[in-house]
């Protein structure tokens, strides 16, 4: 199986055969896969070396000119590092792009905290008008880059080495998808989350909802979850920065008394190197740990 | 030293019925700074501006939305008075917004916002953002295989302190990016100075680069219009250091 940035590469390389406005900017990362492309469309896929405020503000520059820019790098290096970038020269701006993020929250976890991205899409939450889009599978991350690539407006893709096993039919236009339904409370599985929290709840009578677009946030669709169960008592699990979506669930089911509880990393630094399973576990995001964790909340 | 320029050869908006002159700018600007005494000499970028704007951009205020312009982009937007003087002056707006400069219902702010300002190619203030959007201006202009227009950054000597700058200038000499063109206008402003010149920051990297007197009109159309096949364009604009 090809990872989700694989598959971003091989996808962005033939869109740009059929889509002549498309333009892909990077910053070295990911250059050697996008090698045939340049080849092809040397003025379209644009690499401006190590220099991320150039690459986002070029991205930018690109899109004023008419083009609709894909841009790529680490999260850490896409989102954070060039932030303002992302805030003036699109959105003040008011010119639309695709960011692409690979790296997620700790894809890399031996290459340390320099490498890890939790906070990207809350960094990002504080702007207006961007559409996020969080795959939790290759074929996923295809359907919402073909989609995003398709539009005009500025959106971003947040690519991770953590997968589910299965893709789900999904689309950017799409709301929370429910997966389960049960009465004594609802669970929202953000992107590659949602294998560990269908093994998490198993034999639980939960609904759980599948989100691979949080911005906008599917408020309608977890308010129509939480309304038909006994209380309106929601979870929802992120492969970022805890809680960073619990503030759009709480204004979901302002209509309702409601409880939120946001599962996701932790703001701790944990200065650890290792694997991805031993840091989902250090976040409390295994199975077990989410399954403590959901059943002492909705205190099943 | 001359004050005199060409009259322009470019059509005319209908709005603007009399015809462009530099002398007629400080009229402009007092209109939005109140005050008449502050002689252009306050403004280091008006001379520089004018020229561009009266013998150098092709572009109208009929043209703001043609793909095949010229763009100009103010990367430094502190103090855009003389800005929105020869933006009004070449009829892209009625100089009866002038007295609004600043003020909750105006277009035209402290610094200029590309979604409100007619003839505005980007919103500026925040320092270092424009010589990085006007490398990708370029290339999505190539990229379309509009090779013709032209695109101009106007940046501050001490705006050149941002790092941003640095990752453009490096990347676009490399690329050779010959419709490129940085206007830096140099009141010797940055705090550290530039020892071994501005030009030598942009010809390291592979950019022509000439430095002439800011306020000689003659001295800069020469050096905007000098060719420089294959690189991208500074030309170091020097006013009175800044007092």
């Amino acid at each position: 199986m090809d990872s989700m940035r694989d598959r971003f590469i091989s996808t962005a390389s033939r869109l740009l055969d059929e889509e002549p406005r498309l333009a892909v900017v990077l910053a070295d990362i990911s250059a050697d896969g996008f090698a045939p492309a340049a080849r092809a469309h040397p003025d379209r896929v644009i690499n401006v070396g190590i220099r991320e405020q150039l690459l986002v503000g070029a991205g930018a520059g690109m899109a004023l000119a008419g083009m609709r820019p894909v841009v790529h790098t680490f999260a850490s290096f896409l989102v954070e590092r060039p932030f303002e970038q992302v805030k003036l020269d699109f959105g003040h701006q008011g010119v639309g792009g695709v960011l692409v993020s690979a790296g997620g929250s700790y894809d890399w976890p031996a290459g340390g905290f320099t490498h890890m991205a939790p906070g990207d899409v809350a960094l990002l939450d504080t702007l207006d008008g961007w559409n996020v889009h969080v795959p939790g599978h290759p074929d996923e991350a295809e359907a919402l880059l073909r989609d995003a690539v398709a539009g005009e407006g500025r959106v971003y893709v947040r690519l991770s080495l953590q997968a589910n096993r299965e893709a789900r039919p999904v689309s950017g236009a799409g709301g929370f998808m429910p997966v389960r339904e049960g009465r004594l409370g609802t669970v929202v599985a953000v992107g590659p989350m949602l294998d560990g929290v269908l093994a998490a709840t198993e034999g639980l009578d939960l609904t759980v909802l599948y989100a691979t677009t949080v911005r906008p946030f599917d408020a309608a669709g977890v308010r129509r979850a939480a309304g038909v169960t006994n209380a309106a008592d929601v979870v929802i699990v992120e492969p970022y920065l805890a809680g960073t979506s619990a503030a759009a669930a709480g204004e979901a089911l302002v209509d309702l008394p409601h409880r939120v509880l946001g599962l996701g990393v932790g703001r701790a630094e944990l200065r650890r190197y290792g694997t991805m399973g031993e840091h989902l576990r250090a976040h409390g995001l295994d199975p077990a740990g989410l399954r403590e964790r959901i059943t002492g909340f909705l205190r099943l | 030293m001359t004050n005199t320029t060409a009259v322009p050869a470019h059509g005319r908006h209908a709005a603007s019925a009399a015809t462009p002159d530099f002398a007629g700018l400080p009229r402009l600007i007092a209109l939005m700074t109140g005050d008449e005494k502050h002689a252009p000499a306050a403004h280091s970028t008006l001379d520089a501006l004018w020229v561009l704007y009266d013998r150098v951009l092709r572009v109208t205020p009929d043209a703001v939305d043609d793909p095949g312009r010229d763009r100009f982009l103010l990367s430094k937007g502190h103090g855009p008075m003389a800005y929105y003087a020869v933006l009004a002056a070449h009829g892209f707006f009625d100089e009866s917004l002038l007295p609004g400069f600043g003020s909750y219902d105006s277009p035209l702010g402290h610094h200029p916002d590309r979604l409100l300002v007619p003839g505005g190619e980007i919103g500026s203030g925040s320092l270092g953002h424009g010589l990085p959007i006007a490398v990708g201006t370029v290339l999505g202009l190539r990229a379309q295989g509009l090779t013709d227009p032209r695109v101009w950054v106007l940046i501050g000597d001490a705006e050149l302190d941002e790092g941003s700058n640095h990752e453009a200038i490096a990347h676009a000499g490399p690329a050779g990016l010959e419709q490129l063109h940085t206007l830096v206008i140099d009141n010797a402003s940055a705090t550290h100075g530039w020892p071994g010149g501005i030009a030598s920051r942009f010809t390291s990297a592979g950019w022509a680069a000439e430095t002439v007197d800011g306020r000689d009109h003659e001295a800069l159309y020469a050096a905007f219009t000098a060719p420089h096949p294959g690189r991208p364009l500074a030309v170091v604009a020097r006013v009175e250091p800044k007092g």
